[in-house]
């Protein structure tokens, strides 16, 4: 400090016209470091971590002796052990637990969005109530659907018998041939349920999302729509669903990429047998089930990888919309 | 009736009639569950074979929850004992232990919510309001960590957990140790839901103080800090939610510390087949419960703050 104080006038000036934005930046490093520090060390230095991990031989049992920084000995072993038929195999799954989900949870969510958007007595409790299964905690509701769908007790079949139909074992089947029109096609029952069930639990999400976009359409469009003879119908299908482009592309992206990576809905609803192994479940697997350490890195690799590419559409994606 | 309907009423009055048959079915999609939650929480397994439709518990069977009520206070006797284990809820808080994992809930989410809050709102204030080199990055990266899976993190994290124990010897399989885990599912979202919420909030009066002559860490206290209250208070309950309903990192740091269990976790691992269901539903209902609640008295207030930073439940 005191040699800046004896340095000469005109540099002293400078200094305090340089020192005002300098003192800016200091304070925001100061204020946005802490946060900066605990991303680094519990998330980013982790991410970095699980690459070399996915390079080395580990077992759960040598973990707490073996050497883990090891970057002498690496080898894409983990790599090719992972990507067996089983990973293919979820992978397929995964995407088709992905896409289904989000689809129908935002179907559903605008159908909530369109019967919500004019008052009606009671709008705010029936708002309210239909947030029920996404704040609910996770464990509970799965043993509320597993506790429905209990194939001899659970209410779900039970009804099924009582109006003639015969019990389904929405937990157990792997593949239900049913006939429709004549055609005899096997019904992933399993599947269907663990997506049923996250579309109950994600759509007051969408829900949400889509009404605050609906409500937010100028009154202006439908009544000129309306001068001009255009039935409800119409309105609907010519005015509010292209208003709400954008904000499908915003969630169908966004939840897309949560339902790719959720582990516990599948794991605790279905465990992940009879045809919903997806990936996060073999993960759990490989780390917890088979003890390989380095194979569940290798696979938590390729998702973050994955992730990557997934976040770069959405950026870009967002970029270009102002939702 | 009219003799022809045009087409603009035919469908206003079709449209009403739809509308009406999907409130009731909506509302029974999302609400019939946890009352169905609720009713078999109540009722055991021979009743439940029986009647499995039964829409309102017998009172005998009421009777029998509510029954150590008259235990307090006195809760030495063996007819108190046998009362305990034959009321579902009074079983699960007390025999099952559920009044130490809400505690270890409580504490833990709690102090995830605290945390982060601590941590992001210094942050955020500085992603939306000052300028500095490597803002955008930073930006990025909190984007980036905020939509990056819990289930590739935990890999890392377990062994890393697994090599400090070791090392220093600390237990961290306790609440407290697990709360630096939690703060990996909370720390982005309150900073990604503040930071949109910052950026929401006008910042005409901010620099008209600052042009006055009020310091930079006067503006933040006196105008900022009472301006955003509303957003913060909202993002601290969304993100002491989601630690509350957290089972991941439960189950995978804690499963081995009984004694350090949240409620998730022990309520999962509650589900086998020794224990009767209207117990796990009553474990259920505790767990959900205050989330509900808290849900229903700050409605209003956390819709906005869902839609904001909702993505990860």
């Amino acid at each position: 400090m005191k040699i800046f104080l004896r340095s000469p006038g005109n540099a002293k000036g400078a200094r305090r016209k340089l020192s005002l934005k300098a003192r800016e930046a200091r304070l925001a490093y100061l204020l946005t470091g802490p946060a900066l520090i605990v991303v680094a060390l519990i998330i980013l230095f982790p991410i970095i971590w699980n690459v070399v991990l996915s390079l080395q031989p580990i077992r759960m049992r040598d973990l707490a002796t073996i050497k883990l920084w090891d970057l002498d000995h690496l080898s894409f072993d983990n790599y090719a052990r992972g990507l067996d038929r089983r990973f293919w195999t979820g992978l397929r799954v995964t995407l088709i637990y992905a896409f289904s989900s989000t689809v129908l949870a935002v179907a559903v969510g605008l159908w909530a969005a369109l019967v919500a958007r004019d008052p009606f007595p009671g709008r705010n409790l029936f708002r309210a109530c239909l947030l029920f299964p996404y704040v609910a905690p996770l464990v509970s509701s799965a043993l509320i659907w597993r506790l429905m769908l209990d194939k001899h007790i659970g209410m779900v079949n039970v009804l099924l018998e009582h109006f003639g139909g015969a019990p389904v074992g929405w937990l157990t089947a792997r593949a239900l041939p049913v006939h429709i029109l004549g055609l005899g096609i096997k019904l992933p029952v399993v599947l269907i349920t663990v997506i049923l069930f996250e579309v109950w639990r994600i759509f007051p999400f969408a829900f949400l999302f889509i009404l605050a976009r609906i409500q937010a359409i100028p009154d202006d469009m439908y009544e000129a729509a309306r001068v001009d003879g255009a039935s409800p119908s119409q309105s609907l299908w010519y005015i509010t669903l292209p208003q709400l482009k954008a904000v499908f592309g915003t969630l169908f992206l966004l939840r897309f990429i949560v339902h790719f990576y959720k582990f516990g809905d599948v794991f605790l609803l279905s465990g992940g047998v009879a045809g919903t192994d997806v990936l996060s479940i073999q993960i759990y697997d490989w780390l917890f089930a088979r003890r390989n350490v380095g194979v569940a890195a290798a696979i938590g690799v390729l998702l973050a990888l994955l992730l990557l590419a997934l976040a770069a559409v959405y950026q870009r994606w967002f970029s270009t919309q102002e939702v | 009736m009219a003799k022809r309907m045009s087409r603009d009423a035919l469908e206003r009055r079709i449209g009403q009639t739809l509308k009406v048959v999907s409130i009731v079915l909506l509302l029974v999609i999302a609400v019939l569950p946890f009352y169905w939650m609720l009713n078999m929480s109540f009722r055991p397994y021979g009743d439940v074979q029986v009647h499995p439709l039964r829409v309102i518990p017998r009172w005998q069977d009421v009777r029998a929850v509510l029954s150590p009520l008259v235990c307090i206070g006195n809760s030495e006797a063996d007819v108190c004992r046998s009362a305990v284990l034959n009321s579902s809820y009074a079983a699960v808080l007390i025999h099952y232990d559920f009044w130490a994992f809400i505690r270890n809930s409580l504490s833990i989410a709690s102090m995830a919510a605290l945390l982060s809050l601590i941590i992001s709102i210094p942050a955020a204030y500085a992603l939306t309001r000052l300028d500095f080199r490597g803002k955008q990055w930073v930006s990025s990266v909190v984007l980036l960590v905020y939509m990056f899976p819990s289930i590739v993190i935990s890999i890392p994290l377990f062994v890393f957990f697994v090599r400090l124990q070791r090392a220093t010897g600390l237990r961290l399989r306790s609440p407290a140790g697990v709360t630096i885990v939690y703060l990996a599912g909370t720390l982005p979202v309150a900073l990604y839901m503040l930071r949109g919420y910052f950026l929401s909030i006008p910042q005409e009066i901010e620099e008209a103080a600052l042009i006055d002559g009020a310091t930079r860490l006067g503006v933040i206290r006196r105008i900022t800090l009472p301006l955003a209250a509303p957003a913060i208070a909202s993002v601290a309950l969304y993100v002491f939610m989601i630690a509350w309903n957290e089972f991941l990192y439960a189950l995978l740091f804690l499963v081995d510390a009984p004694a350090a269990w949240t409620l998730p976790l022990g309520l999962q691992q509650l589900d086998n087949q020794e224990v009767p269901r209207h117990f796990l539903m009553a474990g259920s209902v505790i767990i959900s419960a205050p989330v509900i609640a808290l849900f229903m008295f700050c409605e209003r207030f956390l819709t906005g703050g869902l839609t904001a930073g909702g993505v990860k439940g």
